[in-house]
Protein backbone atom coordinates (compact mmCIF):
# COMPACT_ATOMS: atom_id res chain seq x y z
CA UNK A 1 0.00 0.00 0.00
CA UNK A 2 2.71 2.45 0.96
CA UNK A 3 4.08 2.97 -2.54
CA UNK A 4 0.62 3.73 -3.92
CA UNK A 5 0.09 6.53 -1.40
CA UNK A 6 1.54 9.19 -3.66
CA UNK A 7 -0.71 11.50 -5.69
CA UNK A 8 -1.56 11.64 -9.36
CA UNK A 9 0.29 14.28 -11.36
CA UNK A 10 -2.57 16.63 -12.16
CA UNK A 11 -0.44 19.71 -12.64
CA UNK A 12 0.67 18.85 -16.17
CA UNK A 13 -2.88 17.75 -17.10
CA UNK A 14 -4.21 21.07 -15.78
CA UNK A 15 -1.65 23.04 -17.81
CA UNK A 16 -2.40 21.20 -21.02
CA UNK A 17 -6.18 21.35 -20.47
CA UNK A 18 -6.18 25.13 -20.02
CA UNK A 19 -3.88 25.65 -23.02
CA UNK A 20 -6.18 23.46 -25.14
CA UNK A 21 -8.89 26.11 -24.78
CA UNK A 22 -6.49 29.03 -25.27
CA UNK A 23 -4.86 27.55 -28.40
CA UNK A 24 -8.27 26.50 -29.67
CA UNK A 25 -9.34 30.13 -29.65
CA UNK A 26 -6.09 31.31 -31.27
CA UNK A 27 -6.11 28.63 -33.98
CA UNK A 28 -9.80 28.99 -34.80
CA UNK A 29 -9.55 32.80 -34.80
CA UNK A 30 -6.78 32.41 -37.35
CA UNK A 31 -9.10 30.20 -39.40
CA UNK A 32 -11.93 32.74 -39.23
CA UNK A 33 -9.46 35.44 -40.25
CA UNK A 34 -8.27 33.65 -43.38
CA UNK A 35 -11.88 32.73 -44.20
CA UNK A 36 -12.61 36.47 -44.06
CA UNK A 37 -9.68 37.08 -46.41
CA UNK A 38 -11.36 34.90 -49.00
CA UNK A 39 -14.49 37.02 -48.75
CA UNK A 40 -12.65 40.36 -48.50
CA UNK A 41 -9.33 39.83 -50.29
CA UNK A 42 -8.01 43.32 -49.48
CA UNK A 43 -8.55 42.86 -45.76
CA UNK A 44 -4.86 43.16 -44.86
CA UNK A 45 -3.77 45.79 -47.40
CA UNK A 46 -1.14 43.47 -48.87
CA UNK A 47 0.93 43.17 -45.68
CA UNK A 48 2.99 40.08 -46.42
CA UNK A 49 3.09 38.69 -42.85
CA UNK A 50 -0.69 38.63 -42.87
CA UNK A 51 -1.11 37.14 -46.32
CA UNK A 52 -3.31 34.09 -46.76
CA UNK A 53 -0.44 31.87 -47.88
CA UNK A 54 1.48 32.46 -44.64
CA UNK A 55 -1.42 32.43 -42.20
CA UNK A 56 -3.08 29.30 -43.57
CA UNK A 57 -0.26 27.00 -42.37
CA UNK A 58 -0.32 28.87 -39.07
CA UNK A 59 -4.05 28.09 -38.78
CA UNK A 60 -3.57 24.38 -39.55
CA UNK A 61 -0.58 24.05 -37.23
CA UNK A 62 -2.36 25.91 -34.43
CA UNK A 63 -5.55 23.88 -34.55
CA UNK A 64 -3.94 20.49 -35.15
CA UNK A 65 -0.80 20.63 -33.06
CA UNK A 66 -1.55 23.38 -30.53
CA UNK A 67 -5.25 22.80 -29.84
CA UNK A 68 -5.46 19.11 -30.76
CA UNK A 69 -1.99 18.37 -29.40
CA UNK A 70 -2.64 19.96 -26.00
CA UNK A 71 -5.97 18.11 -25.78
CA UNK A 72 -4.20 14.82 -26.50
CA UNK A 73 -1.45 15.47 -23.96
CA UNK A 74 -3.99 16.42 -21.28
CA UNK A 75 -6.35 13.51 -21.84
CA UNK A 76 -3.67 10.86 -22.36
CA UNK A 77 -1.80 11.93 -19.19
CA UNK A 78 -5.09 11.79 -17.27
CA UNK A 79 -6.27 8.50 -18.71
CA UNK A 80 -2.96 6.66 -18.39
CA UNK A 81 -2.61 7.60 -14.71
CA UNK A 82 -6.18 6.80 -13.78
CA UNK A 83 -6.38 3.47 -15.61
CA UNK A 84 -2.87 2.32 -14.63
CA UNK A 85 -3.35 3.35 -10.99
CA UNK A 86 0.05 4.95 -11.05
CA UNK A 87 1.48 8.45 -10.86
CA UNK A 88 2.86 9.79 -14.14
CA UNK A 89 6.40 8.54 -14.76
CA UNK A 90 9.17 11.13 -14.40
CA UNK A 91 7.52 14.44 -13.44
CA UNK A 92 10.31 16.73 -14.72
CA UNK A 93 10.16 15.10 -18.16
CA UNK A 94 6.38 15.55 -18.22
CA UNK A 95 6.92 19.24 -17.40
CA UNK A 96 9.41 19.39 -20.27
CA UNK A 97 6.79 18.04 -22.67
CA UNK A 98 4.49 20.89 -21.64
CA UNK A 99 6.99 23.73 -21.88
CA UNK A 100 8.73 22.24 -24.91
CA UNK A 101 5.43 21.93 -26.76
CA UNK A 102 4.48 25.53 -25.94
CA UNK A 103 7.86 26.72 -27.29
CA UNK A 104 7.25 24.74 -30.51
CA UNK A 105 3.89 26.48 -30.90
CA UNK A 106 5.34 29.93 -30.23
CA UNK A 107 8.15 29.30 -32.73
CA UNK A 108 5.54 28.26 -35.30
CA UNK A 109 3.62 31.48 -34.64
CA UNK A 110 6.79 33.51 -35.27
CA UNK A 111 8.37 31.66 -38.20
CA UNK A 112 5.35 30.89 -40.37
CA UNK A 113 4.15 34.50 -40.81
CA UNK A 114 7.79 35.41 -41.60
CA UNK A 115 7.58 33.01 -44.51
CA UNK A 116 9.97 30.37 -43.15
CA UNK A 117 8.62 27.04 -44.30
CA UNK A 118 9.77 23.71 -45.60
CA UNK A 119 6.66 23.69 -47.79
CA UNK A 120 5.32 20.31 -46.66
CA UNK A 121 1.69 20.42 -45.64
CA UNK A 122 1.15 19.94 -41.88
CA UNK A 123 4.96 19.72 -41.59
CA UNK A 124 5.90 23.26 -42.57
CA UNK A 125 8.10 24.01 -39.58
CA UNK A 126 11.81 24.37 -40.35
CA UNK A 127 14.47 21.93 -39.21
CA UNK A 128 15.51 23.44 -35.83
CA UNK A 129 11.86 23.29 -34.73
CA UNK A 130 11.60 19.75 -36.12
CA UNK A 131 14.44 18.76 -33.81
CA UNK A 132 12.69 20.29 -30.80
CA UNK A 133 9.47 18.46 -31.75
CA UNK A 134 11.44 15.21 -31.85
CA UNK A 135 12.88 15.85 -28.37
CA UNK A 136 9.44 16.65 -26.94
CA UNK A 137 7.85 13.65 -28.62
CA UNK A 138 10.48 11.19 -27.41
CA UNK A 139 9.99 12.58 -23.88
CA UNK A 140 6.23 12.15 -24.29
CA UNK A 141 6.77 8.50 -25.25
CA UNK A 142 9.08 7.95 -22.26
CA UNK A 143 6.58 9.51 -19.84
CA UNK A 144 3.60 7.66 -21.30
CA UNK A 145 5.14 4.21 -21.67
CA UNK A 146 7.05 4.65 -18.41
CA UNK A 147 3.69 5.12 -16.67
CA UNK A 148 2.31 2.03 -18.36
CA UNK A 149 5.40 0.09 -17.25
CA UNK A 150 4.84 1.04 -13.58
CA UNK A 151 1.09 0.31 -13.62
CA UNK A 152 -0.34 -1.56 -10.66
CA UNK A 153 -3.12 -3.28 -12.61
CA UNK A 154 -2.33 -6.11 -14.99
CA UNK A 155 -4.38 -5.08 -18.02
CA UNK A 156 -3.56 -2.09 -20.24
CA UNK A 157 -6.90 -0.38 -20.90
CA UNK A 158 -7.84 -0.03 -24.59
CA UNK A 159 -7.71 3.80 -24.52
CA UNK A 160 -4.03 3.52 -23.62
CA UNK A 161 -3.46 1.26 -26.62
CA UNK A 162 -4.87 3.96 -28.87
CA UNK A 163 -2.84 6.71 -27.17
CA UNK A 164 0.28 4.52 -27.34
CA UNK A 165 -0.27 3.69 -31.01
CA UNK A 166 -0.72 7.38 -31.75
CA UNK A 167 2.50 8.34 -29.95
CA UNK A 168 4.61 5.69 -31.70
CA UNK A 169 3.15 6.29 -35.17
CA UNK A 170 3.54 10.07 -34.96
CA UNK A 171 7.18 9.66 -33.90
CA UNK A 172 7.80 7.44 -36.95
CA UNK A 173 5.95 9.78 -39.33
CA UNK A 174 7.66 12.92 -38.06
CA UNK A 175 11.16 11.47 -38.27
CA UNK A 176 10.75 9.96 -41.74
CA UNK A 177 8.95 12.91 -43.34
CA UNK A 178 11.23 15.51 -41.74
CA UNK A 179 14.41 14.02 -43.22
CA UNK A 180 15.84 17.20 -44.67
CA UNK A 181 19.14 18.82 -45.54
CA UNK A 182 19.64 22.21 -43.87
CA UNK A 183 21.23 24.87 -46.05
CA UNK A 184 20.99 27.60 -43.42
CA UNK A 185 19.48 28.04 -39.98
CA UNK A 186 16.12 28.87 -41.51
CA UNK A 187 16.01 26.82 -44.70
CA UNK A 188 16.20 23.13 -45.52
CA UNK A 189 15.32 20.86 -48.41
CA UNK A 190 13.66 17.45 -48.29
CA UNK A 191 15.85 14.36 -48.59
CA UNK A 192 13.43 12.93 -51.11
CA UNK A 193 12.78 14.06 -54.65
CA UNK A 194 9.96 14.08 -57.19
CA UNK A 195 7.12 11.58 -56.90
CA UNK A 196 8.85 9.87 -53.96
CA UNK A 197 8.86 13.15 -52.05
CA UNK A 198 5.15 13.58 -52.76
CA UNK A 199 4.45 10.02 -51.66
CA UNK A 200 6.44 10.36 -48.42
CA UNK A 201 4.67 13.66 -47.74
CA UNK A 202 1.20 12.13 -48.16
CA UNK A 203 2.14 8.94 -46.38
CA UNK A 204 2.91 11.37 -43.55
CA UNK A 205 -0.06 13.63 -44.26
CA UNK A 206 -2.72 10.99 -44.26
CA UNK A 207 -1.28 9.18 -41.28
CA UNK A 208 -1.20 12.48 -39.43
CA UNK A 209 -4.97 12.31 -39.97
CA UNK A 210 -5.07 8.61 -39.12
CA UNK A 211 -2.93 8.60 -36.04
CA UNK A 212 -2.74 12.17 -34.72
CA UNK A 213 -6.35 13.12 -35.49
CA UNK A 214 -7.96 9.69 -35.21
CA UNK A 215 -6.16 7.11 -33.05
CA UNK A 216 -5.34 9.65 -30.34
CA UNK A 217 -8.88 11.00 -30.22
CA UNK A 218 -10.30 7.47 -30.24
CA UNK A 219 -8.26 6.96 -27.08
CA UNK A 220 -10.21 9.91 -25.68
CA UNK A 221 -13.47 8.35 -26.87
CA UNK A 222 -12.74 4.99 -25.22
CA UNK A 223 -12.14 6.63 -21.85
CA UNK A 224 -14.41 9.66 -21.68
CA UNK A 225 -17.55 8.27 -23.36
CA UNK A 226 -17.82 5.33 -20.91
CA UNK A 227 -16.96 7.63 -17.98
CA UNK A 228 -19.52 10.28 -18.87
CA UNK A 229 -22.18 7.69 -19.73
CA UNK A 230 -21.39 5.77 -16.54
CA UNK A 231 -21.26 2.48 -18.41
CA UNK A 232 -18.43 0.31 -19.70
CA UNK A 233 -17.73 0.38 -23.43
CA UNK A 234 -20.32 -1.51 -25.53
CA UNK A 235 -17.94 -4.24 -26.71
CA UNK A 236 -14.41 -4.51 -25.45
CA UNK A 237 -13.65 -7.19 -28.04
CA UNK A 238 -14.74 -4.89 -30.83
CA UNK A 239 -12.42 -2.23 -29.43
CA UNK A 240 -9.48 -4.65 -29.68
CA UNK A 241 -10.31 -5.50 -33.29
CA UNK A 242 -10.96 -1.79 -33.99
CA UNK A 243 -7.46 -0.92 -32.79
CA UNK A 244 -5.61 -3.54 -34.82
CA UNK A 245 -7.71 -2.98 -37.95
CA UNK A 246 -6.79 0.72 -37.92
CA UNK A 247 -3.12 -0.07 -37.30
CA UNK A 248 -3.00 -2.53 -40.21
CA UNK A 249 -4.85 -0.38 -42.77
CA UNK A 250 -4.22 3.33 -42.18
CA UNK A 251 -0.58 3.29 -43.28
CA UNK A 252 -1.61 2.40 -46.85
CA UNK A 253 -4.22 5.07 -47.53
CA UNK A 254 -1.92 8.05 -48.26
CA UNK A 255 -1.77 7.74 -52.09
CA UNK A 256 -5.42 8.85 -52.37
CA UNK A 257 -4.08 12.40 -51.93
CA UNK A 258 -2.19 11.96 -55.21
CA UNK A 259 -4.82 10.62 -57.61
CA UNK A 260 -4.15 11.49 -61.25
CA UNK A 261 -0.64 12.74 -60.52
CA UNK A 262 2.81 11.42 -61.49
CA UNK A 263 2.45 8.74 -58.81
CA UNK A 264 2.31 5.26 -60.44
CA UNK A 265 -1.22 4.17 -61.21
CA UNK A 266 -1.05 0.96 -59.17
CA UNK A 267 0.01 2.97 -56.09
CA UNK A 268 -3.05 5.17 -56.51
CA UNK A 269 -5.25 2.08 -56.75
CA UNK A 270 -3.73 0.55 -53.61
CA UNK A 271 -4.37 3.83 -51.78
CA UNK A 272 -7.96 3.91 -52.98
CA UNK A 273 -8.59 0.29 -52.00
CA UNK A 274 -7.22 0.66 -48.50
CA UNK A 275 -9.17 3.88 -48.03
CA UNK A 276 -12.35 1.95 -48.86
CA UNK A 277 -11.40 -0.84 -46.43
CA UNK A 278 -10.96 1.79 -43.71
CA UNK A 279 -14.70 2.35 -43.65
CA UNK A 280 -15.14 -0.94 -41.77
CA UNK A 281 -12.95 -0.28 -38.69
CA UNK A 282 -14.02 3.37 -38.59
CA UNK A 283 -17.68 2.50 -38.42
CA UNK A 284 -17.00 -0.37 -36.05
CA UNK A 285 -15.40 2.12 -33.68
CA UNK A 286 -18.15 4.67 -34.09
CA UNK A 287 -20.85 2.08 -33.38
CA UNK A 288 -18.90 0.87 -30.37
CA UNK A 289 -18.78 4.40 -28.97
CA UNK A 290 -22.40 5.29 -29.63
CA UNK A 291 -23.78 1.94 -28.44
CA UNK A 292 -22.02 2.46 -25.12
CA UNK A 293 -25.05 4.59 -24.39
CA UNK A 294 -27.35 1.60 -24.88
CA UNK A 295 -29.92 1.61 -22.13
CA UNK A 296 -28.94 5.12 -21.05
CA UNK A 297 -30.08 7.19 -24.02
CA UNK A 298 -32.05 9.48 -21.72
CA UNK A 299 -28.75 10.85 -20.44
CA UNK A 300 -28.26 12.55 -23.80
CA UNK A 301 -31.25 14.75 -23.09
CA UNK A 302 -29.81 16.69 -20.20
CA UNK A 303 -26.08 16.07 -20.25
CA UNK A 304 -24.41 18.56 -22.63
CA UNK A 305 -21.00 16.90 -22.22
CA UNK A 306 -22.46 13.65 -23.48
CA UNK A 307 -24.08 15.61 -26.31
CA UNK A 308 -20.63 16.81 -27.38
CA UNK A 309 -19.16 13.32 -27.18
CA UNK A 310 -21.93 11.51 -29.03
CA UNK A 311 -22.29 14.22 -31.69
CA UNK A 312 -18.55 14.00 -32.26
CA UNK A 313 -18.99 10.29 -32.97
CA UNK A 314 -21.76 11.04 -35.46
CA UNK A 315 -19.44 13.41 -37.29
CA UNK A 316 -16.70 10.79 -37.10
CA UNK A 317 -19.07 8.36 -38.82
CA UNK A 318 -20.03 10.94 -41.44
CA UNK A 319 -16.50 11.95 -42.33
CA UNK A 320 -15.20 8.37 -42.35
CA UNK A 321 -17.95 7.53 -44.84
CA UNK A 322 -17.24 10.61 -46.91
CA UNK A 323 -13.46 10.03 -46.88
CA UNK A 324 -13.46 6.57 -48.49
CA UNK A 325 -16.03 7.78 -50.99
CA UNK A 326 -13.83 10.74 -51.97
CA UNK A 327 -10.85 8.37 -52.27
CA UNK A 328 -12.56 6.58 -55.17
CA UNK A 329 -10.71 7.86 -58.23
CA UNK A 330 -13.77 8.87 -60.24
CA UNK A 331 -15.26 10.79 -57.30
CA UNK A 332 -11.87 12.31 -56.58
CA UNK A 333 -11.74 13.55 -60.18
CA UNK A 334 -14.60 15.84 -59.22
CA UNK A 335 -13.75 16.64 -55.61
CA UNK A 336 -9.99 17.10 -55.65
CA UNK A 337 -8.64 20.67 -55.29
CA UNK A 338 -12.17 21.95 -54.60
CA UNK A 339 -13.77 23.19 -51.37
CA UNK A 340 -15.42 19.79 -50.96
CA UNK A 341 -12.09 18.63 -49.54
CA UNK A 342 -12.07 21.61 -47.18
CA UNK A 343 -15.60 20.73 -46.08
CA UNK A 344 -14.63 17.09 -45.51
CA UNK A 345 -11.60 18.05 -43.45
CA UNK A 346 -13.65 20.36 -41.26
CA UNK A 347 -16.42 17.82 -40.78
CA UNK A 348 -13.66 15.68 -39.26
CA UNK A 349 -11.72 18.47 -37.58
CA UNK A 350 -14.57 20.52 -36.09
CA UNK A 351 -17.24 17.84 -35.86
CA UNK A 352 -15.13 14.96 -34.62
CA UNK A 353 -11.76 16.11 -33.26
CA UNK A 354 -12.79 19.43 -31.74
CA UNK A 355 -16.10 18.18 -30.31
CA UNK A 356 -14.64 15.08 -28.67
CA UNK A 357 -11.84 17.25 -27.23
CA UNK A 358 -14.26 19.88 -25.98
CA UNK A 359 -16.42 17.21 -24.32
CA UNK A 360 -13.38 15.60 -22.69
CA UNK A 361 -11.97 18.91 -21.47
CA UNK A 362 -15.37 19.83 -19.97
CA UNK A 363 -15.21 16.48 -18.15
CA UNK A 364 -11.70 17.22 -16.88
CA UNK A 365 -11.88 20.87 -15.84
CA UNK A 366 -14.05 20.56 -12.71
CA UNK A 367 -12.11 17.49 -11.59
CA UNK A 368 -8.81 19.28 -12.08
CA UNK A 369 -9.88 22.33 -10.09
CA UNK A 370 -11.72 20.56 -7.28
CA UNK A 371 -15.24 21.59 -8.30
CA UNK A 372 -18.33 19.35 -8.49
CA UNK A 373 -19.15 20.58 -12.00
CA UNK A 374 -18.48 23.38 -14.48
CA UNK A 375 -19.36 26.91 -13.36
CA UNK A 376 -22.38 26.86 -15.68
CA UNK A 377 -23.77 23.67 -17.19
CA UNK A 378 -26.24 25.79 -19.13
CA UNK A 379 -23.39 27.52 -20.93
CA UNK A 380 -22.07 24.09 -22.04
CA UNK A 381 -25.44 23.52 -23.69
CA UNK A 382 -25.25 26.93 -25.34
CA UNK A 383 -21.73 26.11 -26.51
CA UNK A 384 -22.96 22.81 -27.91
CA UNK A 385 -25.69 24.35 -30.04
CA UNK A 386 -23.59 27.29 -31.24
CA UNK A 387 -20.82 24.88 -32.24
CA UNK A 388 -23.17 22.43 -33.95
CA UNK A 389 -24.88 25.12 -36.01
CA UNK A 390 -21.43 26.47 -36.89
CA UNK A 391 -20.18 23.09 -38.15
CA UNK A 392 -23.32 22.44 -40.17
CA UNK A 393 -23.13 25.86 -41.86
CA UNK A 394 -19.45 25.32 -42.54
CA UNK A 395 -19.63 21.89 -44.13
CA UNK A 396 -22.89 22.41 -46.02
CA UNK A 397 -21.56 25.57 -47.69
CA UNK A 398 -18.29 23.88 -48.57
CA UNK A 399 -20.06 20.88 -50.06
CA UNK A 400 -22.14 23.10 -52.33
CA UNK A 401 -19.18 25.31 -53.26
CA UNK A 402 -16.95 22.28 -53.85
CA UNK A 403 -19.31 20.39 -56.12
CA UNK A 404 -20.07 23.60 -58.00
CA UNK A 405 -16.36 24.33 -58.52
CA UNK A 406 -15.69 20.76 -59.65
CA UNK A 407 -18.53 20.86 -62.17
CA UNK A 408 -17.55 24.30 -63.49
CA UNK A 409 -13.89 23.35 -63.90
CA UNK A 410 -14.67 20.22 -65.86
CA UNK A 411 -17.41 21.67 -68.09
CA UNK A 412 -16.37 21.86 -71.74
CA UNK A 413 -18.06 23.32 -74.81
CA UNK A 414 -18.82 21.13 -77.85
CA UNK A 415 -15.65 22.47 -79.47
CA UNK A 416 -13.54 21.28 -76.53
CA UNK A 417 -12.83 24.68 -74.95
CA UNK A 418 -13.55 25.27 -71.25
CA UNK A 419 -17.02 26.59 -70.55
CA UNK A 420 -15.96 28.67 -67.56
CA UNK A 421 -12.81 30.61 -66.78
CA UNK A 422 -11.36 29.98 -63.32
CA UNK A 423 -12.44 33.34 -62.01
CA UNK A 424 -16.08 32.55 -62.78
CA UNK A 425 -15.88 29.64 -60.31
CA UNK A 426 -14.32 32.01 -57.78
CA UNK A 427 -17.15 34.47 -58.28
CA UNK A 428 -19.73 31.72 -57.85
CA UNK A 429 -18.06 30.64 -54.58
CA UNK A 430 -18.35 34.01 -52.83
CA UNK A 431 -21.76 33.48 -51.16
CA UNK A 432 -20.65 30.09 -49.84
CA UNK A 433 -17.36 31.48 -48.55
CA UNK A 434 -19.41 34.05 -46.66
CA UNK A 435 -21.58 31.32 -45.12
CA UNK A 436 -18.41 29.39 -44.21
CA UNK A 437 -17.04 32.51 -42.51
CA UNK A 438 -20.23 32.77 -40.43
CA UNK A 439 -20.08 29.06 -39.56
CA UNK A 440 -16.46 29.39 -38.44
CA UNK A 441 -17.29 32.51 -36.46
CA UNK A 442 -20.04 30.60 -34.62
CA UNK A 443 -17.67 27.76 -33.77
CA UNK A 444 -15.12 30.28 -32.49
CA UNK A 445 -17.80 31.99 -30.37
CA UNK A 446 -18.48 28.63 -28.78
CA UNK A 447 -14.83 28.41 -27.74
CA UNK A 448 -15.03 31.89 -26.20
CA UNK A 449 -18.04 30.75 -24.16
CA UNK A 450 -15.99 27.75 -23.08
CA UNK A 451 -13.08 29.98 -22.03
CA UNK A 452 -15.40 32.16 -19.91
CA UNK A 453 -16.87 29.05 -18.31
CA UNK A 454 -13.39 27.64 -17.72
CA UNK A 455 -12.01 30.74 -16.00
CA UNK A 456 -15.13 30.96 -13.83
CA UNK A 457 -14.66 27.30 -12.88
CA UNK A 458 -10.98 27.86 -12.13
CA UNK A 459 -11.64 30.86 -9.89
CA UNK A 460 -11.18 29.83 -6.27
CA UNK A 461 -10.69 26.21 -7.28
CA UNK A 462 -8.45 23.83 -5.37
CA UNK A 463 -5.48 22.52 -7.27
CA UNK A 464 -4.66 19.54 -5.11
CA UNK A 465 -3.73 16.24 -6.69
CA UNK A 466 -5.96 13.25 -5.98
CA UNK A 467 -4.32 10.26 -4.32
CA UNK A 468 -3.33 7.34 -6.50
CA UNK A 469 -5.78 4.47 -6.23
CA UNK A 470 -4.73 1.15 -4.84
CA UNK A 471 -4.66 -1.68 -7.39
CA UNK A 472 -8.08 -3.15 -8.02
CA UNK A 473 -7.36 -6.23 -5.90
CA UNK A 474 -6.76 -4.13 -2.79
CA UNK A 475 -10.23 -2.64 -2.95
CA UNK A 476 -12.15 -5.87 -2.74
CA UNK B 1 14.25 -14.32 -53.91
CA UNK B 2 13.63 -10.76 -54.92
CA UNK B 3 12.41 -8.01 -52.62
CA UNK B 4 8.87 -8.21 -54.01
CA UNK B 5 8.47 -11.78 -52.74
CA UNK B 6 9.39 -10.54 -49.30
CA UNK B 7 6.83 -7.74 -49.63
CA UNK B 8 4.11 -10.21 -50.59
CA UNK B 9 5.02 -12.47 -47.69
CA UNK B 10 4.83 -9.57 -45.22
CA UNK B 11 1.40 -8.56 -46.56
CA UNK B 12 0.00 -12.08 -46.34
CA UNK B 13 1.57 -12.57 -42.91
CA UNK B 14 0.03 -9.30 -41.67
CA UNK B 15 -3.36 -10.43 -42.89
CA UNK B 16 -2.98 -13.80 -41.15
CA UNK B 17 -1.95 -12.04 -37.92
CA UNK B 18 -4.98 -9.78 -38.14
CA UNK B 19 -7.32 -12.76 -38.60
CA UNK B 20 -5.59 -14.34 -35.62
CA UNK B 21 -6.26 -11.23 -33.54
CA UNK B 22 -9.96 -11.30 -34.46
CA UNK B 23 -10.14 -14.98 -33.52
CA UNK B 24 -8.34 -14.27 -30.24
CA UNK B 25 -10.54 -11.28 -29.37
CA UNK B 26 -13.75 -13.19 -29.93
CA UNK B 27 -12.57 -16.42 -28.33
CA UNK B 28 -14.92 -17.52 -25.55
CA UNK B 29 -12.18 -17.91 -22.96
CA UNK B 30 -11.22 -14.24 -23.03
CA UNK B 31 -14.75 -12.95 -22.34
CA UNK B 32 -14.47 -12.67 -18.58
CA UNK B 33 -11.08 -11.00 -18.81
CA UNK B 34 -12.35 -8.44 -21.32
CA UNK B 35 -15.42 -7.67 -19.20
CA UNK B 36 -13.09 -6.97 -16.31
CA UNK B 37 -10.87 -4.82 -18.53
CA UNK B 38 -13.87 -2.82 -19.76
CA UNK B 39 -14.52 -1.83 -16.15
CA UNK B 40 -11.00 -0.49 -15.58
CA UNK B 41 -12.03 3.18 -15.87
CA UNK B 42 -14.61 2.58 -13.14
CA UNK B 43 -12.27 1.07 -10.57
CA UNK B 44 -11.95 4.54 -9.06
CA UNK B 45 -15.54 4.82 -7.94
CA UNK B 46 -16.58 1.42 -6.66
CA UNK B 47 -20.27 2.21 -6.38
CA UNK B 48 -20.45 3.43 -9.92
CA UNK B 49 -18.60 0.42 -11.26
CA UNK B 50 -20.75 -2.14 -9.55
CA UNK B 51 -23.84 -0.37 -10.75
CA UNK B 52 -22.73 0.00 -14.37
CA UNK B 53 -21.12 -3.42 -14.58
CA UNK B 54 -24.12 -5.19 -13.13
CA UNK B 55 -26.49 -3.42 -15.49
CA UNK B 56 -24.43 -4.37 -18.52
CA UNK B 57 -23.98 -7.96 -17.37
CA UNK B 58 -27.70 -8.29 -16.80
CA UNK B 59 -28.34 -7.02 -20.29
CA UNK B 60 -25.90 -9.52 -21.82
CA UNK B 61 -27.53 -12.45 -20.09
CA UNK B 62 -30.95 -11.56 -21.41
CA UNK B 63 -29.75 -10.83 -24.96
Amino acid sequence: MSETQSNYNYKVVRQFAVMTVIWGIVGMAMGVFIAAQLVWPDLTYGIEWLSYGRLRPLHTNAVIFAFGGCALFATSYWCVQRTCHARLFCGPLAAFTFWGWQVVILLAAITLPMGMTSGKEYAELEWPIDLLITAVWVSYAVVFFGTIAKRTVSHIYVANWFFGGFILAVALLHVVNSCEIPVSLFKSYSCYAGAQDAMVQWWYGHNAVGFFLTAGFLGMMYYFVPKQAGRPVYSYRLSVVHFWALIFTYMWAGPHHLHYTALPDWTQSVGMLFSLILLAPSWGGMINGIMTLQGAWHKLRDDPILKFLITSLSFYGMSTFEGPMMAIKTVNALSHYTDWTVGHVHSGALGWVAMVSIGSIYYLLPRLFGKPEMHSVKLITVHFWVATIGVVLYIASMWIAGVMQGLMWRAVNPDGTLTYSFVEAVKGSYPFWTIRFVGGLLFLSGMLIMAYNMFKTMAGGKTEDAPVLAPAGHHA
Amino acid sequence: MDINDLRSIVTVLSFAIFIGIVWWAYGGKRKARFDEAANLPFAEDEGDRVHAGAARQEQRKTS
